[in-house]
């Protein structure tokens, strides 16, 4: 019996690829995987896809309840709901994406300067986070609102400001462990400027809890931004959109249950399908990891 | 303790400051001119407008400005509502214990449900039940509130005929919006318990309770519950942000008259100095809640005083 290749026994496996094994072997996450992109998909090819005009009025077929012709009913405008959901799924993917992204883009850029800096830089913006901290959930979108004025944009803006302050407190906790590494200080021996360490060593090594906080705070958005709509404080009508398609069900519960039952639905799959994968995603990244 | 409290309180001043700071900025950072925001007319005369200006103060230096509108929030002077044109304080007061009975009353309700789901999830760990609580936790974190509320009316009060779908005075119009709010509160809670006690459950000292031959009830009960519930009331100060600004929608739904209903009104009505009452009342007690919870995680847990 032949002894067994040294390489074979140390074949490098880094923490993405060791992440990537557990997070298939995990059966929630990848369901909630697949289920968040078929639904991306179907927002991508809503023209395709869905059967009607989302906003094309026909009221001799007001509020017709779910059947063949129309499978989830439609409102009473008689617009298919099927079709508007689909159409919604643009409006909550994009809500997710730019939400987060400003989330991101912002909270790690601060978190970043905070964590790398210290002292005075720091100081200032700590002090930001728990000004923005004072104001708990949708409240600190309001006041943003309330200075933008209520449209799709303003409430992208909202939601992604007011999603910030968590990955400003993550980033920043991580550079200040990553700065005192060695590499770190190697880097500044070698001659690089803060911001090639801060951009080039110190980013790459703070990214896991950031794209795990990415993937949970996606549903979060989803949800502020639907709930923004609701109010009357998001996406302007006709647009398709699950929370103001769920508040126009509102003055018709009694008679046509179909018209807030399946935008709700709609989140909820979404928003769950996210969390699961998101889940899984974290405890692939860093079993120990809580967030 | 003493100087733990001290040190907490006075860290929360600045905080309270910059807030105030930020919401009496409001009225600049809206585009457009701030005497036409502040009176609501859109269509005075320059001559009208500067008379206004000159009237609220608006011509002074920002710093001034800003003092005064601290002064007289510290007396309790807000401005008036443009609605209504009665105090902003006025308002706050007449709708603040709507709030309050709202939002306690849902976190008694996610805290009773939250702590025994969390904490039957992890005794049984990874047992039908376990799996049962723990995806009703991942529908409660899932859900928006403002379906919940709607699905609950829809089954309650349309079906059923049992609950009023608005709010009226009393425990039955209490019911509906409660629940609805309380729902990811208490799977918030149901999580982190669950996992917390996994935690605390490993631990040796429970071990050596349980050699020693303390009953089940006794190991759960007097020695791993209160370890575990300590990261759980840290969470606590944050789920009653959750819930505060969760009002925000239930209220709404139920067309209750707290301050959530109050400030989504006064945005689209576009009533500023409502606006900014209510969000820097809001603000104030979330941060004063957060500093109670601080405190007595402190009184809970000897190892963070003596840090």
């Amino acid at each position: 019996m032949s002894a067994p290749r040294p390489e074979a026994l140390r074949r490098p496996r880094g923490l993405w690829s060791d992440a990537l094994r557990r997070l298939v072997q995990n059966k929630g996450a990848t369901v909630g995987g697949i289920v968040f992109l078929l639904i991306v998909a179907a927002a991508i090819s809503a023209p395709r896809l869905a059967p009607d005009n989302p906003i094309g009025l026909n009221v001799s077929e007001s509020l017709t309840p779910p059947g063949p012709q129309h499978w989830l009913g439609t409102d009473q405008f008689g617009r298919d709901i099927l079709s508007r959901i689909i159409y919604g799924a643009r409006v909550s993917a994009a809500m997710g994406f730019v939400a987060v992204t400003i989330s991101v883009a912002g909270g790690s850029v601060l978190g970043l300067l905070s964590g790398y800096y210290r002292g005075t830089v720091d100081l200032a913006i700590m002090r930001v986070v728990d000004v923005m901290l004072a104001f708990p959930g949708i409240l600190l979108a309001l006041v943003i609102i309330a200075v933008l004025g209520p449209a799709l944009g303003s409430a992208m803006v909202a939601v992604g400001v007011s999603g910030m302050p968590v990955f400003i407190r993550v980033v920043r906790a991580a550079t200040l462990s990553v700065r005192e590494f060695q590499y770190v200080e190697a880097a500044r021996v070698a001659g690089c400027g803060d911001l090639r360490i801060v951009f080039r060593h110190v980013l790459p090594n703070v990214s896991a809890p950031v794209i795990v906080l990415v993937t949970l705070g996606i549903p979060g958005a989803i949800i502020s931004g639907a709930a923004l709509s609701f109010l009357g404080l998001g996406v302007r009508p006709p647009t398709p959109d699950w929370g103001a398609m769920l508040s126009d069900g509102r003055s018709f519960m009694s008679t046509a249950w179909w018209l807030s039952t399946f935008p709700g639905l709609a989140i909820v799959v979404i928003v769950m399908a996210i969390n699961l994968f998101g889940d899984g995603l974290r405890d692939a990244l860093d079993p120990r990891l809580k967030l | 303790m003493l100087k733990y409290v001290q040190r907490r309180v006075v860290l929360a001043v600045p905080t309270i400051v910059l807030t105030s700071m930020v919401v009496f900025l409001m009225l600049f950072l809206i585009p457009g001119d701030p005497a036409s925001i502040y009176i609501g007319e859109q269509t005075a005369t320059p001559e009208r407008l500067a008379q206004i200006r000159h009237v609220m103060g608006l011509d002074r230096p920002l710093y001034v400005q800003y003092a005064d509108f601290a002064w007289l929030a510290l007396h309790g002077d807000l401005g008036r509502s443009l609605q209504t044109n009665r105090p902003v304080t006025v308002e706050i007061m007449s709708r603040f214990p709507n709030t309050l009975e709202l939002a306690v009353a849902a976190m008694a309700v996610a805290m009773v449900l939250g702590f025994s789901l969390g904490l039957i999830s992890a005794l049984r760990r990874s047992s039908l039940v376990d799996t049962l609580a723990m995806m009703v936790a991942l529908f409660g974190v899932s859900v928006p509130v403002f379906w919940l509320a709607l699905l609950l009316i829809m089954l309650f009060s349309v079906r059923l005929g049992w609950l009023p779908a608005t709010s009226e005075p009393g425990l039955r119009g209490l019911i509906l919006p409660t629940v609805s709010l309380a729902l990811l509160s208490a799977a918030t809670f149901a999580r982190l318990m669950r996992s917390s006690m996994l935690e605390v459950l490993r631990l040796e000292y429970l071990t050596t309770a349980r050699a020693k031959g303390l009953h089940g009830a006794v190991v759960v009960f007097r020695h791993a519950l209160p370890n575990a519930v300590i990261p759980v009331i840290t969470a606590m100060g944050l789920q009653f942000g959750s819930l505060l600004s969760g009002a925000v929608l239930t209220e709404t739904i139920f067309a209750r008259p707290g301050l959530g209903k109050l400030v989504v009104d006064s945005i689209q009505n576009k009533d500023l100095p409502t606006v900014q009452g209510v969000i820097l009342v809001i603000a104030v007690v979330y941060v004063a809640m957060n500093l109670l919870v601080d405190l007595s995680y402190a009184f809970i847990d000897p190892r963070i005083r003596f840090e």
